[in-house]
């Protein structure tokens, strides 16, 4: 069982204007085996909320805390975040030109399993992942997210979701640029991640769609860097009838 | 009368070819004062197959076939006596690479000619290593619908010197693919310089090198559209380390009048790993027609990436393994075209071994 806290999280980048306020003070709470949905117009600082939790440098903690079955996070720098037994899947998964998906997924598996898994069973688990995402084999010898299409980029986060099996995920926009198909097979990997570690998943996403294939236990509504409303599944379903206006207008 | 010559052709160190060489540190190949052996270190590691001979030939059997006014090919033209000519007959094929090496002679000019007849197709690979001192003259001709992979590692000894001008000629329909790999010696300066005599014939020049604190690595490429529909494809990419490690990537590409229908990009990347070290990177494009297909050039010298550091950190890679991957894959960009598994290994094993000792 694991929790994931953040408290009364403050943050701000540096802009040409001078540090700008963007999130004012976010409070969630992810525990194990739950599923929080933070929804939100553009603009409302949901990615940024994403990044201060993995530690991405460029945004720079003012106030509150994260913390981690009650470990500091934010003291943590990013790799011994991930080793903590966080995820981030990204809205716009980075190109890494020579690295290869195949090196790429061994060296971050012996990293979060403090050695490097066994050769023969590692391909197998390899294959099977790509396999439940329906992807071609031939996929683990192209270069980290080069030339990946919008899918392909969003399969190989979730298929990494798979395979390094962190204990809370946080899916990024996870359902931006995908056609029906796609997000269904990339739904589908989400829950069959719940359900093999009981992950707790902080979905941030912009469109309900994604909902009908993951089903969450709470919804937040994200507004001007804070939770501006919280509900269960039904509050979704609010927002797809009514929208953001509301809530944006305040 | 030879004497007055050579002091005129002596570089000062203020001519645009020259302005950022350390001279001084040329071992005397640019003004003729090396110490030279008489001997010549090339030598054929590989059987000679039908249709190719390997032979030292007098100068005056084979013309140069190039103009240059490079100081070091001019003083290897005014002393070699013989030339080590490779030639591949019309109509051959070659299934295995060619493989030069390099016995260790201390001081020397050199002239190497490879000379590839109408539709042959081969791959040589040039294997630089050991100690010395040496300016080299290298032509390659093509001749019509010939292709070339030419392939030219500096694993040089530390104290080495190697200036050279590596100079291809195509005819029409003629190919060449030439990866030059730089990482040893104290001071290489390469010339890779191409030559299109022909109608329809194109060129992919690629380059890697990884200078360490006191290396100097220069590579001037000249690329001259002459004739029409020539295309040519520049890439090369460095990675730079510790004090005075310093590299220049030049890359000159003319499109004359009369080169119609060029298609022509160039590329050169630079990573900085520390401090104390420095690129220059001038990519300089003349063009006298346009109607062309495409001219481009791009250049970019900076750090790691933070994009990606954080994208491999963020899956639980600690900051030194992320950035060996991350360098690794910049090399294994081109070092993984050589084609030949041994010397791939053999060279991100170097790398490898360079960038722990910095602790990148």
């Amino acid at each position: 069982m694991s929790t994931l806290e953040i408290k009364n999280l403050q943050v701000s980048v540096d802009t040409e204007a001078g540090a700008k306020e963007i999130l004012k003070g976010v409070d969630l709470t992810i525990r194990s085996g739950e599923t929080h949905a933070v929804m939100g117009p553009n603009g409302s600082g949901k990615s940024t909320l994403a990044y201060s939790i993995a530690g991405h440098p460029k945004y720079k903690i003012t106030g509150g805390s994260v913390t981690l079955d009650g470990v500091d996070l934010l003291e943590m720098t990013v790799d011994e975040r991930a080793r903590a037994g966080l995820f981030l899947a990204m809205q716009y998964p980075v190109e890494v030109p020579g690295v290869s998906v195949s090196n790429f997924l061994r060296t971050a598996a012996t990293a979060l399993r403090g050695e490097a898994p066994k050769l023969r069973t590692w391909v197998g688990e390899v294959k099977d992942a790509m396999n439940a995402l329906n992807m071609d084999p031939a996929f683990a010898e192209r270069n980290v997210n080069e030339g990946f299409s919008g899918g392909e980029k969003k399969r190989h986060e979730i298929m990494q979701l798979e395979l390094l099996k962190p204990k809370i995920a946080i899916l990024d926009e996870t359902d931006s640029g995908l056609d029906v198909d796609a997000l269904r097979i990339v739904s589908e990997g989400v829950n069959r991640a719940k359900a093999a570690n009981d992950l707790g998943v902080l979905l941030i996403t912009h469109y309900t769609r994604i909902l009908r294939y993951i089903k969450p236990d709470f919804v937040h509504v994200f507004a001007a860097g804070r939770v501006v409303e919280e509900g269960g599944p039904e509050l979704a379903e609010k927002l797809e009838e009514s929208g953001y206006a509301e809530y944006v207008t305040q | 009368m030879q004497g007055l010559q050579t002091n005129y052709l002596t570089p000062t160190g203020r001519e645009e070819a020259w302005r950022f060489t350390p001279l001084a540190r040329m071992g005397g190949l640019h003004d003729g004062t090396v110490v030279r052996s008489g001997e010549s270190s090339l030598f054929l590691r590989t059987g000679l197959t039908s249709g190719v001979t390997f032979a030292q030939v007098a100068p005056d059997a084979i013309a140069p076939f190039s103009q240059s006014d490079d100081a070091v090919v001019l003083h290897a033209r005014s002393e070699v006596t013989a030339i080590s000519h490779l030639s591949i007959d019309k109509g051959i094929t070659l299934a295995e690479p060619i493989y030069l090496g390099r016995k260790s002679v201390a001081g020397e000019y050199s002239r190497i000619k490879i000379s590839l007849g109408v539709n042959a197709h081969a791959k040589v690979i040039l294997e630089n290593s050991g100690s010395t001192i040496l300016g080299e003259d290298l032509e390659m001709e093509l001749g019509a619908g010939a292709s070339l992979t030419f392939i030219s590692l500096q694993e040089w000894s530390a104290d080495t010197v190697y200036s050279a001008r590596h100079h291809a000629i195509l005819d029409r329909d003629a190919s060449l693919e030439s990866i030059v790999v730089t990482l040893g010696g104290s001071l290489v300066r390469i010339l890779p310089t191409v030559e299109f005599r022909g109608e329809g014939a194109s060129v992919s020049l690629n380059g890697v090198y990884f200078a360490s604190a006191g290396q100097h690595q220069e590579h001037r490429l000249h690329v001259d559209h002459l004739v029409p529909r020539a295309k040519s494809r520049v890439n090369y990419k460095g990675a730079l380390t510790g004090d005075k490690a310093h590299t220049v990537w030049i890359g000159d590409v003319f499109i004359r009048a009369a080169a119609e229908g060029t298609d022509t990009y160039e590329l050169n990347r630079n990573l900085l790993l520390s401090d104390g070290a420095r690129a220059d990177s001038v990519p300089n494009l003349e063009i006298e027609t346009g109607e062309i297909v495409g001219a481009g050039h791009a250049s970019t010298t900076g750090r790691f990436d933070d994009e990606q550091l954080f994208y491999l950190m963020s899956r639980g890679i600690e900051s030194d393994d992320a950035r060996r991957l991350v360098v690794r894959g910049f090399f294994a960009e081109i070092i993984g075209h050589i084609g030949a598994e041994d010397i791939q290994e053999r060279l991100m094993t170097h790398i490898d071994t360079e960038l722990s000792r910095v602790g990148a």
